[in-house]
């Protein structure tokens, strides 16, 4: 044991109180890292293309984000190599999978739900590192969910005429799906079971700096023998998806990511008979009132803007306090951010893990800077970073208001700001005051209050004391500028499907 | 003339129908409307950008008090609607034979039509959040429910064909859920949409819930799809130039857009041209999780 | 006797929700501790342990072998240090007191007609100095769940400030009985009302019910010392007690004190583990992480 280390809220500029709690390492935790030995994965991977891996030409490195090491080398898809996929695809849909019945196509969904769950530590592992995010998290909440989400859409595929009353649901044919990088086998997974379940081929391409467990999803595919075609994997940068995006044969587009490549999809479908679902940034209000059960919305700040280090477009990144509360809750969060554990993702003990990559680190440091300059006030915890890495301290500000950058801008960090307001009219006001709409959370103890909120927030997705919380059954999705479509559910379906 | 008439009937004047109120176009231009034989009937107002930008203002200040209402006062509100449609049901069916060259059947049938499908969209109004919501199975500890809301405001450009029963196909949809509606005429079918506009005054929906331009496309369309406070777009009959226009401007606030094919009267008449299908794209999901504990 | 009830007010506390509560619960519980810093904490938890033997069968015989073992818990591991305290019924303290002469080790008696605490606060109290005179270094009370449920908050309070009083210069833990009360609300302000009346330690259970300690009711317990600390610079102790039977668990409990209170209350004088059983897992799993073997209950003394 070693001595009490003073370990407090740095507050810039604010003498620190007598009375306080003291988070050292008076009794640490040694380091619990995730074993590697039973993880294999190739050196270079090139295409998922007619149930075979392929080679491409040009390639590129996904770089282990906590080391800041190349782990994979990866191709890069080119239009040839894109139509090639869709026209893979195009073949699947008309020989195989729009002929078979939905109770067969099931049980293929049903397939790959279980081999998910039988490779779940591996994919766990390959997850946490290529992306950064903490094993924790890979191993108990995106793996789990994506088999789950598998599973659920499995069922419905012999059961579509119980989703849409008095429709006559039709799969559209192949759906191009382009996913991020900040839940990668999770995404492929919300894109991939609908529109299997709904009788859809897919072209999938994951984000260029997380492909592995894409890579790893094939080789499930592989195994459980599903007909070749039906599913294709290009890996590639924004071109790859442009290319997918622009290919004639494709009949609709799903896309998950930043608002501005949303847009810029949306204008490149103008004028096709293309169907488009967005699902894009946020930018979450997290509204605590005064008679909120206090230290459960601490948990839920903490949960809604660390998680996944904050690369979370439902993060609740805008922390509305009633202002009788404010003081407490803002000490509480200073206290809290102290206990959270920064560091190796593997470590079955960190809390938060790598920034995705260097570029991402760079914009949040450039927004948190931005704060900064615009006289927030900046609270961060004071642990030890790595020395290599992309790594942030978790950051909150106070004394924010609403025209500062970080209250507007969508950082997808872990940077929360916080602001007060006064009755739930203001609450209300301030909450919907943003082009994005995706998320909310609500805080209170009364039940006639938090209904009144929730029907207000212009938001997809409401969480009443609790936040960041996902289910297959769930349907999920943005209002505004956060995009339209919703994943998950019976609601998840109906992008993928024509009702007739 | 070889005789003067023994009364000299009144012209009537067809104004907007923004915000409950008959205003005439800011631009102070007019588009003369003649009947099928190419005879005069009226001059129409032809509206402006900014006549579309009052409408907006006057939309978005009634859409959210017009979804706040029960759904089951908006069904009553629609279905007071077909009444007045039915008691104005001579008017329309003289409009459509003079203007429009209807024989006295077709009118007959249009205007039935379009009275029923208020009815039809009056049911809906509090049965299509039931149909398209539902509580969710999570696995953990929480109730978890989805239900939709509309969307906001929404502008429809009506269709060209039947004039009354294209124009309430399109609005009646988006109303039901609880959007506010401005929908863009043909000049061609003014005089029946802005007859239609003082049934729906005297009726009991509120002003701004559906406004009514009578406009060129050339003159509003790449103002309307832009607007950065509009929520969605439906347009109807539109050429594919026209739509790709639509939708580019309307990826720079990410828009909700539907397109149907214009069709003709009888086709309009057919119970596949009324679905809650019409309203789903104009409507938003919300999920709401709340923890069960003690 | 309270003959003049004070006008205390109950103070007004958070509400607490219990799926949050047990989700954060479950994060403490899936932190990983191993190797070295696994070791040190099951000695912290042996250092932290109020051992305790509450038998209508127990005898002063069984007492000094419990003492024994508070003193030496295990043959041939020197580093692994003697428990807090050997928790006993009243007419136990002063053999017990005997047999831990010369160490550190404090005798906590439960007392206040213990676990029921049905009797009159007269004969309660009466109880409580009958016992710190026999020696006792600390009071484990009850508090009457009945009244707490009938909403008699102001009589809770008297009768936890009169024990208090009566029983200087012992410590006193005040049990709530938490698998009473059923729901954190109830489990909060209990806790904030003992507190408020003087407790120096407030205690989940009796260990005579089958709800006894958890890791979520000990978090509900550990905030309201926390925001109580925070508000008042006082600091109070905190003891489960009943149903932590493996090292395991205690880790757990451990985690959450080092994550909710700070490195302050790592220490028995904050924080105590009520158990019977707890103590010879604990030793099992030192003495694995030292010989590498897993181990057999029949080398560790029963008591």
């Amino acid at each position: 044991m070693s001595a009490q280390p003073e370990l407090r809220v740095e507050r810039e500029g604010q003498p620190k109180k007598a009375v306080d709690l003291l988070f050292g390492d008076l009794w640490g935790y040694a380091p619990a890292p995730e074993s590697t030995g039973p993880v294999r994965f190739e050196k270079r991977y090139g295409h998922f293309i007619d149930g075979e891996f392929v080679a491409g030409d040009k390639w590129f490195a996904s770089v282990n984000p906590a080391t800041e090491e190349p782990l994979v080398e990866v191709a890069e898809a080119d239009e040839a190599m894109v139509d090639r996929a869709v026209q893979s695809s195009r073949k699947a849909y008309d020989k195989y999978w729009k002929k078979m019945k939905g109770s067969e196509r099931a049980k293929y969904i049903f397939r790959i739900a279980r081999m998910i769950q039988e490779r779940a530590r591996e994919l766990a592992i390959l997850e946490s590192m290529d992306g950064g995010k903490p094993i924790k998290e890979s191993r108990d909440i995106d793996v789990p969910l994506a088999a789950a989400h598998f599973f659920y859409y499995a069922g419905w595929a012999d059961k579509l005429e119980y989703a849409f009353p008095g429709g006559k649901p039709q799969p559209i044919g192949v759906a191009g799906q382009i996913i991020p990088w900040n839940f990668p086998l999770l995404m492929a997974a919300w894109k991939l079971a609908p529109a299997l379940a709904a009788g859809n081929c897919c072209v999938l391409k994951p984000a260029e700096t997380t492909p592995l467990t894409a890579m790893k999803l094939a080789e499930i595919l592989q195994e459980a023998d599903l007909p070749p075609g039906v599913v294709n994997i290009v890996n590639g940068f924004g071109r790859t998806g442009a290319a997918i995006v622009n290919h004639a044969d494709v009949d609709k587009i799903a896309f998950t990511g930043s608002t501005d490549v949303g847009k810029i999809i949306q204008r490149a479908l103008a004028g096709t008979k293309k169907r488009l679902t967005l699902e894009l940034g946020g930018k979450g209000a997290n509204i605590i009132f005064e008679d909120a059960p206090i230290d459960q919305a601490v948990e839920g700040i903490i949960d809604g803007i660390f998680f996944n280090q904050g690369h979370v477009c439902c993060a609740g990144s805008r922390l509305l306090v009633e202002e009788s509360v404010a003081e407490t809750v803002i000490r509480k969060l200073g206290h809290r951010i102290q206990t959270l554990r920064v560091g190796d993702p593997l470590d079955k003990n960190t809390d938060v893990g790598a920034i995705n990559s260097k570029p991402q680190l760079e914009k949040i440091q450039e927004l948190v800077d931005s704060g900064v300059d615009q006289g927030a006030q900046k609270h961060q915890s004071r642990c030890d970073l790595p020395a290599k890495g992309y790594f942030f301290r978790p950051t909150f500000f106070t004394d924010v208001s609403p025209s500062h950058r970080i209250a507007q801008e969508e950082i997808f960090g872990p940077v929360l700001s916080v602001m007060t307001f006064r009755t739930p009219e203001e609450a209300i006001e301030r909450a919907n005051n943003t082009p994005y709409g995706l998320s909310a959370g609500i805080w209170s103890d009364k039940g006639s209050k938090l209904f009144k909120i929730a029907g207000a927030m212009q938001a997809g997705v409401i969480w009443g004391n609790t936040f960041n919380k996902f289910d297959p059954t769930s349907p999920f999705g943005g209002y505004k500028e956060s995009g339209f479509g919703r994943e998950g559910g019976r609601h998840g379906l109906l992008p993928y499907l024509e009702i007739g | 003339m070889a005789t003067a008439p023994t009364r000299v009937p009144v012209k009537k004047t067809y104004k907007l129908y923004i915000g409950g109120a008959f205003p005439r176009s800011e631009g102070g231009h007019y588009l003369v409307v003649k009947d099928h034989k190419g005879a005069f009937v009226a001059n129409v107002c032809r509206a402006t950008r900014k006549d579309f930008r009052g409408a907006m203002v006057a939309a978005r200040k009634a859409q959210a008090p017009w979804a706040a209402r029960s759904a089951f006062n908006r069904g009553q509100i629609l279905y007071r609607m077909a009444e007045m449609l039915e008691g104005r049901a001579a008017v329309f069916e003289r409009l459509l034979a003079e203007l429009h060259g209807y024989s006295a059947s077709e009118a007959q049938a249009e205007v039935g039509a379009a009275v029923d499908r208020l009815v039809y969209y009056a049911g809906w109004c509090d049965k299509v959040t039931q149909v398209f919501g539902n509580t969710n199975p999570v696995a953990s500890q929480h109730f978890n429910f989805s239900f939709i809301e509309p969307t906001g405001v929404v502008a429809a450009v009506a269709p060209k064909t039947a004039p009354l029963l294209g124009l309430v196909s399109v609005m009646a949809p988006l109303i039901s859920i609880g959007n506010a509606a401005i929908v863009m005429v043909t000049p061609d079918n003014a005089v029946v949409a802005i007859e239609l506009a003082e049934a729906l005054a005297t009726s009991d929906l509120p002003g701004g819930v559906v406004n009514l331009l009578t406009a060129l496309w050339e003159d509003v369309g790449s103002y309307v799809s832009g607007h950065m406070d509009l929520d969605a777009f439906f347009g109807v009959g539109l050429s594919s130039e026209e739509q790709k226009a639509i939708q580019v401007s309307a990826a720079e606030s990410v828009k909700r857009t539907k397109f149907v094919d214009d069709a003709s009267p009888a086709e309009w008449r057919q119970e596949s041209r009324q679905s809650p299908y019409w309203i789903l794209p104009f409507t938003e999901t919300k999920t709401a999780w709340h923890p069960m504990g003690s | 006797m309270v003959k003049n009830p004070s006008s205390y007010v109950p103070p007004r506390v958070p509400t607490v929700d219990e799926v949050g509560v047990k989700e954060r619960a479950a994060e403490f519980a899936s932190r990983s501790i191993k190797k070295a810093a696994k070791v040190e904490g099951l000695k912290l938890v042996v250092r932290m342990m109020d051992l305790t033997t509450l038998e209508g069968s127990d005898t002063p015989g069984k007492v000094l072998q419990l003492c024994q073992k508070a003193r030496h818990p295990i043959h041939g591991f020197d580093d692994v240090p003697p428990v807090a305290a050997v928790c006993v019924y009243p007419p136990l303290v002063k053999p017990a007191k005997a047999a831990l002469e010369g160490t550190d080790i404090k005798v906590a008696a439960v007392a206040t007609y213990f676990p029921s605490g049905q009797a009159d606060l007269a004969d309660r109290l009466d109880e409580v100095r009958r016992t710190v005179a026999d020696g006792a270094d600390e009071i484990d009370m009850v508090i009457s769940r009945g009244d707490f449920l009938a909403g008699h908050y102001g009589k809770i309070f008297d009768e936890v400030a009169a024990t208090a009083e009566a029983c200087k210069p012992a410590h006193l833990k005040v049990i709530l009985e938490v698998g009473e009360l059923q729901t954190f609300d109830k489990v909060r302000l209990a806790s904030q009302i003992a507190i408020d009346a003087g407790a120096d330690f407030i205690k989940t259970s009796t260990g005579k019910i089958p709800s006894a300690a958890s890791v979520p009711v000990t978090l509900v317990m550990l905030e309201t010392i926390r925001d109580h600390f925070l508000k008042t610079g006082k600091m109070v102790g905190m003891k489960p007690a009943g149903g932590i039977r493996e090292a395991k668990d205690a880790l757990r409990y451990l985690v959450m004190v080092k994550e909710t209170l700070g490195d302050a209350w790592l220490s028995p004088d904050w924080f105590r583990f009520g158990a019977s059983s707890l103590l010879n897992d604990v030793l099992m799993q030192i003495v694995k992480e030292k010989t590498g073997r897993y181990q057999s209950h029949r080398y560790f003394s029963v008591s």
